[in-house]
C-alpha cells in the first residue's frame, strides 16, 4: 500500500508539473497582456505533434525539445502582434479571437496528423524503469518532474532579478503607472505572448511521451490550466505552481481511488477554492 | 426526361415478353451470368479504418485466388462504409439491399451495428456473413437463420484462455478490461474457466474506452504483485497501456496474458518490442505449420507487404465461406432454404486450421492457440504456444 501511494504520488507530481508549464504560460500571459488565452491547449497540442513530427525526421529528441518552444513562441508572437494587437482592451472579442484560434489550430492538426490516438515513446536515454530498492519507476516522469522544478525557478529568478522580468512585474502590476515610467507595455506584452506560448509548446514537447496525443487535447489542456489558474490564483507563478501541484495530486489520486468521478473532484476543489478565497489560494486581493 | 422514361418503359415491356417466352432453363442460365452481389460493411473511416481496411484486403486475396468465380458466376463487391456507428450500418444495408439489389451481406465490425440491422437482415432473408463483431448474442439470444459468424464469439476467444493461464502463469491474476460490452464479456469467459481450474482474482478493473494514460492502473498493478495480468484493450487502449507497462519495468517481473485483440500484429506495429514476451489467447498465430497459412501469408506479403493480422484473416475466411456455399449451390441463390443449408454444412481449410459452421448456432467452431509476442523472420509478430483445442461456443 505504501509503496501504491508512493508511485501514485511521483505519478501525481509529474502530472502537475506538467500543468504547471501551461498554468505558468496562461498566468504571464493574462497577468501583462490581460488576455486570458483559450489557445493555449491548442498549443500545447501543436507542440506535441511538432515535437512528434521533428523527433521522426531528426532523429533526436532533445533538438525538438529546443526547436519546438521557438516556433511556437515566433506563433504566439505573431498572433499577439497580427491578431490580438488590434483588439486592445477589448475583453470579449480577444477570448473569442482566442477560442475560434484554438478550434482552427485543432482542426488542422487533426487534419495534418489524423484523428488516431498517438502515443509517443520516450527518448532512449530515458526509457525504461529505474530501480531504487523495492520502489520500480518509469525514468520518464522523473524528468518531467525535474524539467517542471528547474522552470519554476528559472522563471522566478527571471522576473526578480533581470530588467526583463522588472518590466513584467511593473505592467503586471499596474500598467498605466508603468508607461508613465517609460516601459512600453506593447513591447513587454509582445515578449511575455511570446514566451507563454513557447512554454506551452515545451509542455507539449515534454507532455506527449507521458500522456498520448489525441484531437480533444487541447480543449482538455486548457481547461485544466484555467483549473490551475483559478485555484492557484492568476498572475503569480507561485499560484501556478501550487495550483498545479494541488490539481495534479486531486486528479492522480482522485483516478486511483475513485476512478469514476475523478474530473469531478477537480471541480468540487475549484468551486471551494471560488466559494472560500476567489482571487486564488495565492492571488492578490482586490486588483 | 420523358424521351428516357418512354425508352424504359419499352425496354422494361421486351424485358418482360422475353422472360414470358423464356424456358425455365433458359432464365437459370441468365441469371447466372449476372454477377453475384455482395453487400461489404464495413467500417472504412474513424477509429476502426484500419480494421476496415484489413478485412478488406483479405477479402480481395481470396477472391483473386478463385479468380472472382464462384459456382460459374463473377463475384461482385459493393462496398459501403459502417462508420462505427450502428444507425448508419443500418443505412447502408438498407442501401444495399433495396437498391443495390444484392445477394449477400458480409462484414460489420461493431456488435452494436450487427444488432441494429439484425431485424432488418431477418425479415428481408438476405444471408449475412459476420466477419468481425464478437458479442456473444448474436449467435445465442439474438440469432437468425440468416445470420452466420465466420469469426469468433468473444466467448469462444478468452474462455480457453483461463484454465491455460492457472497452468502456465500463475494463480494470482490482476484482471483489467475496457468498459463496455466487449471487456465485460471477455472477462467474463475468461473468469469461468479461471475460477474453476482455482485461480485467484488479486483485482478487478475497468477503465474508460479511449483513455491517454494508464498510469494509474499500473500503479496499482504494481502494487498488487499479481503472477500475471489479463487485459482486454484494443486500438490505441492496447498501444498506450503496453507501452507504459514496459516504461514501468513490469515486463520484468509480472507476466502479461492478454486477450488476442491486444497482441494483433495492427496493434504491434505501434508497440515494437515493449510488446514481446506478452502471451495470448486467439484464433490465429503467423507461425501455424499449415499449407493454406503459408499460401495467406505469402500472398498477403507479396500484395500489400509487412506483417498480416488477424483481421486480413477473418475478411479471407469470410469469403471462403461464402464461395464454398456458392459453388455448394452451384451458382444458384436464388433459393434461400438451400443457400442456408450450404452454409450451415460449410467447412473450410483455412490459415487458422480446420474451420467449421455449427449447424446449431451458425457460429464457426475453431481451434484456439496460446501464443507470444516474439521475432520471427526479423518481424514483430506472435509464435504458436499452444494448441487450446477445438472450441465450439455453447449457443447460450
Amino acid at each position: 500500500m505504501a509503496l501504491l501511494l508512493l508511485i501514485q504520488l511521483l505519478n501525481s507530481l509529474a502530472f502537475g508539473m506538467l500543468l504547471f508549464l501551461l498554468a505558468l504560460g496562461l498566468s504571464l500571459i493574462f497577468g501583462v497582456a490581460r488576455v486570458v488565452n483559450l489557445a493555449h491547449g491548442a498549443f500545447y497540442l501543436l507542440g506535441a505533434y511538432l515535437g512528434l513530427a521533428l523527433t521522426q525526421a531528426l532523429g533526436s529528441f532533445w533538438v525538438s525539445l529546443l526547436l519546438v518552444p521557438l516556433l511556437v513562441g515566433l506563433l504566439g508572437v505573431s498572433v499577439e502582434r497580427l491578431l490580438l494587437r488590434g483588439l486592445h482592451g477589448r475583453e470579449l472579442e480577444q477570448v473569442l479571437l482566442t477560442i475560434g484560434l484554438g478550434f482552427v489550430l485543432a482542426d488542422l492538426l487533426r487534419a495534418w496528423f489524423g484523428a488516431s490516438i498517438r502515443s509517443v515513446p520516450p527518448p532512449a536515454e530515458l526509457s525504461g524503469p529505474l530501480i531504487l530498492g523495492p520502489l520500480i519507476y518509469p525514468k520518464y516522469p522523473l524528468f518531467v518532474l525535474a524539467t517542471g522544478l528547474l522552470l519554476f525557478l528559472l522563471v522566478r529568478l527571471i522576473l526578480a532579478r533581470t530588467p526583463f522580468g522588472i518590466q513584467v512585474r511593473a505592467v503586471t502590476t499596474d500598467p498605466a503607472m508603468a508607461s508613465s515610467l517609460g516601459i512600453r507595455p506593447t513591447r513587454v506584452s509582445l515578449a511575455t505572448f511570446g514566451l507563454g506560448s513557447a512554454l506551452a509548446g515545451l509542455g507539449g514537447v515534454v507532455g506527449a511521451p507521458l500522456i498520448a496525443l489525441a484531437p480533444g487535447l487541447d480543449a482538455q489542456m486548457t481547461l485544466f490550466a484555467l483549473i490551475v489558474v483559478v485555484i492557484g490564483g492568476l498572475g503569480r507563478i507561485e499560484g501556478a505552481f501550487f495550483g498545479a501541484l494541488l490539481v495534479g495530486f486531486v486528479d492522480g489520486f482522485g483516478r486511483l481511488f475513485f476512478p469514476q468521478v475523478a474530473m469531478f473532484l477537480i471541480f468540487a476543489l475549484m468551486a471551494l477554492v471560488l466559494a472560500l478565497r476567489p482571487e486564488g489560494l495565492l492571488g492578490r486581493r482586490g486588483t | 426526361m420523358g424521351r428516357i422514361n418512354r425508352r424504359q418503359v419499352v425496354k422494361a415491356g421486351l424485358g418482360v415478353i422475353g422472360l414470358a417466352a423464356s424456358s425455365k432453363f433458359s432464365f437459370a442460365v441468365a441469371q447466372r451470368e449476372e454477377p453475384l452481389r455482395i453487400g461489404v460493411v464495413l467500417s472504412y473511416s474513424g477509429p476502426y479504418a484500419r480494421l476496415g481496411q484489413e478485412i478488406t484486403r483479405g477479402m480481395e486475396l481470396y477472391l483473386e485466388r478463385v479468380n472472382l468465380q464462384a459456382g460459374g458466376r463473377r463475384i461482385q463487391l459493393l462496398k459501403e462504409d459502417e462508420e462505427a456507428d450502428p444507425a448508419v450500418a443500418l443505412r447502408k444495408v438498407r442501401k444495399l439491399v433495396e437498391q443495390d439489389r444484392v445477394d449477400l451481406l458480409a462484414g460489420i465490425i461493431l456488435s452494436s451495428s450487427a444488432y441494429a440491422i439484425r431485424d432488418y437482415v431477418n425479415e428481408k432473408q438476405i444471408p449475412l456473413i459476420i466477419a468481425n463483431a464478437f458479442a456473444n448474442g448474436i449467435t445465442r439470444e439474438r440469432r437468425s437463420p440468416y445470420i452466420f459468424r465466420t469469426s469468433i464469439s468473444s466467448w469462444q476467444q478468452h474462455y480457453p484462455m483461463g484454465a491455460w493461464v492457472v497452468k502456465n502463469i500463475g494463480k494470482k491474476v490482476f484482471l483489467l478490461a475496457l468498459d463496455y460490452a466487449f471487456g465485460k464479456e471477455a472477462t467474463a469467459a475468461f473468469k469461468e474457466s479461471f475460477l474453476q481450474a482455482g485461480g485467484e482474482v488479486v483485482a478487478e478493473v475497468y477503465s474508460p474506452l479511449g483513455s491517454t494514460d494508464y498510469s494509474a492502473v499500473i500503479s496499482r498493478i504494481a502494487a498488487a504483485r499479481p503472477e500475471g495480468v489479463h487485459a482486454v484493450l484494443s486500438g490505441s487502449d492496447a498501444v498506450i497501456f503496453m507501452r507504459q507497462f514496459a516504461q514501468f519495468g513490469l515486463n520484468r517481473t509480472v507476466q502479461l496474458a492478454v486477450s488476442g485483440e491486444v497482441t494483433d500484429e495492427t496493434v504491434l506495429e505501434a508497440i515494437g518490442e515493449a510488446a514481446l514476451g506478452a502471451k495470448s489467447g486467439n484464433h490465429w498465430v503467423y507461425t501455424l505449420n499449415n499449407t493454406a497459412n503459408k499460401e495467406f501469408i505469402q500472398a498477403y506479403r507479396k500484395k500489400y507487404g509487412g506483417v498480416p493480422n488477424h483481421f486480413a484473416v477473418r475478411g479471407y475466411d469470410a469469403m471462403q465461406f461464402i464461395v464454398n456455399a456458392v459453388q455448394d449451390v452451384q451458382g444458384d441463390v436464388s433459393n434461400k432454404r438451400k443457400l442456408l443449408e450450404a452454409f450451415k454444412r460449410a467447412k473450410i481449410i483455412s490459415p487458422r486450421g480446420f474451420v467449421q459452421m455449427d449447424p446449431e448456432t451458425n457460429n464457426a467452431t475453431q481451434r484456439v492457440y496460446a501464443r507470444e509476442v516474439a521475432r520471427v523472420d526479423g518481424l514483430i509478430t506472435n509464435k504458436l504456444i499452444a494448441d487450446l483445442g477445438i472450441i465450439r461456443d455453447p449457443g447460450k
